[in-house]
């Protein structure tokens, strides 16, 4: 437990009202978004500047107390649920966007801006910022940064591990640590920013990141195909890959997830079909032209049976209004919805298709499939009640049979929810026993004390 | 106070509304009163993890997660917002009656909602009162807006600017009414709301005279009660109940085709919460209670639906005023209402509509929780100010009473010349 002269410190470097150990307040974050129990903090710290964040990391540290950094809390394998008396530090109170800078295309911000909001002040300066996670709306850049947060445009553009340039952060005793650098090129030091990237705050914790920011696409155009056959959807992906062409967002829904967006959202899609593609390709406006043709031209091969392609930006809207429906679409079904993320090489995308149907028939399980197919990363969604603990005990099992099919293609347990609690258990069955432990030595270098997020992507 | 054990059962009731939130947060992009604290306690989320926690026995403070509950506007961003569709607005509002039956309703609001507010006639007669001496308590805040304020009252009332009471109510003027089908075949039931009778008459009458326009029959039943939303949103079921009993009683009958409102939130808690809080007293209640739901519409959607709104064709010479709109929560969120008054604001002669950016964000008044967090309603408001500037409107319409009141607050404190009206009024001035 956490002494009240030790809260009183903590008070003396936040101000009382940043020290929070009331009962509902820790209630309050005890939990993100996975599908995990509560753990309640000891105490809830809402650090302002630079200064009062050193300061409670270094005090942490001093005293042994786990610290489990927090954004907005939508994480899904349980990173940011906190440690046994640990605290929890809130990184929302230091939301400032430093410097845009057009001429360089870098930015700096601090660990608790808003995504969505940087990604707009970012274009409003005629700029992108292409990492696009499903929660941006809410999520922090330091959260996508710990959890190398992906998205819809991974295939083309990348993931947030391929915009960020260099950061400070503090380590255990406080200190602040200096990584990579404002420019394109720069070898000085260890590249310590690449693992800090998906640390999950077991490591360091964020203090200002730069980064990287490209000119936007000038013409895109987008397209939905519907297939009769999943093979051939997928098989279609593979095809528009192997042809040299890398379309920005290349996704994938299944008939379960059609029909519930349909029935949800009404925006007119064939309720009879077993699949369809959602496509959008970028760039200059000739490239642009020539890539959707071809597009459509190997989704006619593999029998796509309609190909609508959005005539204008209504249109197009429309079109990924069926994408963005889905997640709500399906969580509507039922109470418990279990994301699942676990990714293989994306010729393989046909195949972990079906395997996905031959696991949610042996389990009698609702598994609607959608997801980011152009870059293997499917989001297989089980739908359930967890308060009924037969089938909760068959979704658990279920999961681990998805982690197997997905190792078993060369994929990996996360293409972006990160490891966190849930997933830390199966890191030897993808890594092996000598990396696991590899990693178990960086950690304990770097934090011996074990008190930065402890728990998270390695164990106990 | 009663038995812990006891409030747990009664909250694990809302388990099946409660076990949809699948926690990710993502109502944490739209809820204001989070956009102004940033903690976790203020959004839906955070809400409903405590009153799950309790009802679980994972925590224990009763007090505290009744306060959290009370920090909300109940504006709905959350749950229009929500992928997983969890009614959040049944579940708080379920969760403060809970609360409220726990740990007892304050003095002064058990003063107000028992002792006053389901007493009609007592209640006028105080307002009535109030409405001739508080020129004796108060001065003119701003002249433009004909707002006020109170050195001697603000121990009470705080800064605010406020509306006076008006010198004479609505229903002196308007005590009942009934013109039969009218020329157009459609009896129309009103309801104007107890802002719109005590502070704000020029709004029912507005209706009256555009109702009267088109040829519609009217019934005014004599004895109408408050809508019940303050009690509500206090958690004192009791008091919602009686006033439900007296607008059952004065609506089941006069055979109306259509009852309509000029406020948001009496129009949304008639629609919404009628029913369920009709359900408490008997299934007839119930099914009457329904059956006036299903008749109940906005002032703005009934005319859009049934006329012809578009009166461009009377412009007059001469520069255009700028018109903008606010979209009462209780409208947009609640009942799916915007393209409506915007429709009428575009027919009108002699303005220029401009949307306004973030027109439906929600203003911060959230009836009651005013009262009760007015420097955090404030913040909030002033955000609405300064959209409301920054669109360079000269007017500002919306379709609540209550938003009337925030904004008029909100621009009377930054002594803007802005002036805030009701759609419906300026729809009646073009008439």
């Amino acid at each position: 437990m956490i002494s009240g002269n030790l809260k009183k410190e903590f008070e003396n470097l936040l101000g009382e009202k940043n020290v929070m150990g009331d009962e509902v307040t820790r209630m309050n974050y005890a939990y993100d978004a996975a599908v995990l129990d509560p753990v309640m903090p000891a105490l809830v710290l809402r650090p302002d500047s630079s200064e009062q964040l050193g300061a409670a990391i270094r005090l942490c540290g001093e005293h042994g107390v786990p610290a489990t950094v927090r954004g907005a809390g939508t994480n899904l394998s349980g990173g940011t649920i906190p440690y046994k008396n640990g605290v929890v530090i809130l990184t929302n109170a230091m939301n400032k966007i430093i410097e845009i800078n057009e001429v360089d295309m870098y930015a700096i911000v601090q660990p608790g801006v808003v995504t969505a909001d940087f990604a707009a002040a970012v274009a409003a300066k005629g700029l992108f910022y292409p990492p696009d996670p499903g929660s941006m709306k809410v999520s922090t850049l330091a959260g996508n940064v710990a959890e190398n947060a992906g998205g819809l445009r991974g295939l083309k553009y990348g993931v947030t591990k391929d915009y960020v340039m260099g950061m400070d952060f503090f380590d255990v005793e406080g200190n602040l640590i200096k990584t990579g650098s404002k420019t394109v090129k720069g070898v000085t030091g260890f590249n310590v920013s690449g693992l800090m990237i998906a640390s999950e705050g077991c490591l360091g914790v964020f203090n200002e990141i730069t980064l990287k920011l490209i000119p936007p696409p000038r013409a895109s155009k987008c397209m939905m195909a519907i297939y009769d056959s999943v093979a051939e959807a997928t098989e279609s992906v593979a095809a528009i890959i192997a042809a040299k062409i890398v379309p920005c967002t290349l996704e994938f829904m299944d008939n379960f997830t059609i029909r519930a967006v349909e029935d949800y959202a009404k925006v007119g899609l064939p309720l009879d079909a077993k699949a369809l593609l959602l496509i959008e390709v970028d760039g200059h406006p000739a490239e642009v032209a020539d890539d959707a043709a071809k597009v459509e031209e190997i989704c006619k091969k593999y029998n796509a049976r309609d190909i609508h392609v959005a005539k204008d930006e209504a249109e197009k809207n429309k079109v990924w209004e069926a994408r963005r429906a889905a997640l709500s679409a399906l969580a509507k079904l039922k109470p418990t919805l279990v994301l699942e993320d676990a990714t293989v090489p994306r010729s393989k995308i046909p195949d972990m298709v079906s395997g996905l149907d031959v696991v949610a028939a042996k389990y009698g399980l609702s598994i609607g499939t959608f997801g980011h197919a152009g870059d293997g990363n499917l989001h297989p969604t089980i739908l359930c009640d967890r308060r009924d603990e037969k089938e909760w005990h068959k979704v658990e099992t279920a999961v681990k049979d998805i982690f197997d099919l997905a190792l078993g293609m060369g994929g990996t347990l996360s293409g972006e929810h990160g490891i966190g609690i849930a997933k830390a258990g199966f890191m030897a069955q993808e890594v092996g026993e000598q990396s696991l432990s590899y990693f178990r030595k960086i950690k304990k270098a770097v934090d011996p004390k074990g008190i930065l997020n402890p728990g998270k992507v390695i164990g106990d | 106070m009663k038995d812990i054990a006891n409030l747990r059962i009664t909250l694990s009731e809302l388990d099946d509304m409660l076990v949809n939130c699948m926690r990710c947060g993502m109502c944490q992009s739209v809820c204001p009163v989070f956009r102004d604290s940033m903690l976790e306690g203020d959004v839906a989320r955070g809400k409903l993890v405590l009153i799950d926690s309790l009802a679980k026995r994972m925590i224990d403070s009763p007090g505290e997660v009744k306060d959290r509950l009370d920090n909300c506007l109940l504006c709905g961003s959350c749950e229009a917002n929500c992928p997983s569709g969890v009614k959040v607005m049944d579940i708080f509002i379920k969760a403060r009656i809970v609360l409220t039956n726990y740990m007892g309703l304050s003095p002064a609001k058990k003063a107000i909602f028992r002792g006053t507010l389901v007493h009609p006639r007592f209640f006028n007669g105080l307002v009535s009162m109030g409405s001739k001496f508080q020129g004796i308590m108060t001065s003119e805040a701003d002249s433009f807006l004909g707002t006020s304020c109170s050195k001697i009252m603000s121990p009470l009332i705080g800064d605010r600017h406020f509306m006076p009471l008006a010198k004479r109510p609505f229903r002196k003027d308007h005590s009942g009414i009934d013109s039969g089908k009218g020329t157009a075949n459609i009896r129309v039931a009103f309801y104007p709301g107890c802002v719109v009778d005590k502070m704000l008459p020029q709004v029912g009458h507005a209706v009256i005279k555009a109702l009267e326009h088109h040829g519609c029959g009217i019934y005014l039943p004599k004895k109408q009660a408050c809508c019940g939303i303050p009690s509500l949103a206090s958690g004192d079921e009791e008091s919602a109940i009686k006033l439900l009993k007296q607008n059952l009683k004065a609506f089941s009958k006069g055979n109306y085709d259509v009852l309509v409102t000029p406020c948001a939130t009496c129009t949304s808690t008639i629609k919404k919460l009628w029913p369920k809080i009709a359900a408490q007293i008997s299934p007839e209640a119930e099914k009457k209670a329904q059956r006036i739901s299903d008749r109940t519409m906005d002032i703005s959607e009934f005319l859009v639906k049934h006329f012809d709104v578009d009166l461009s064709a009377h412009a007059a010479s001469g520069k255009k005023k700028v018109v903008t709109w606010h979209d009462p929560c209780h409208l947009k969120k609640s009942i799916g209402v915007s393209a409506e008054p915007r429709a009428i604001l575009k027919g009108l002669p002699g303005y220029e509509f401009v949307e306004m950016n973030e027109a439906d964000y929600c203003c911060g008044n959230g009836g009651s929780f005013n009262l009760q967090h007015y420097d955090t309603s404030s913040r909030i408001g002033s955000r609405k100010r300064d959209n409301i500037i920054a669109s360079g409107a000269d007017v500002v319409t919306t379709g609540c009473p209550a938003c009337m009141m925030q904004m008029t607050d909100m621009l009377s404190q930054a002594h803007d010349n802005v002036a805030v009206k009701h759609v419906i009024e300026l729809y009646a001035d073009a008439l």
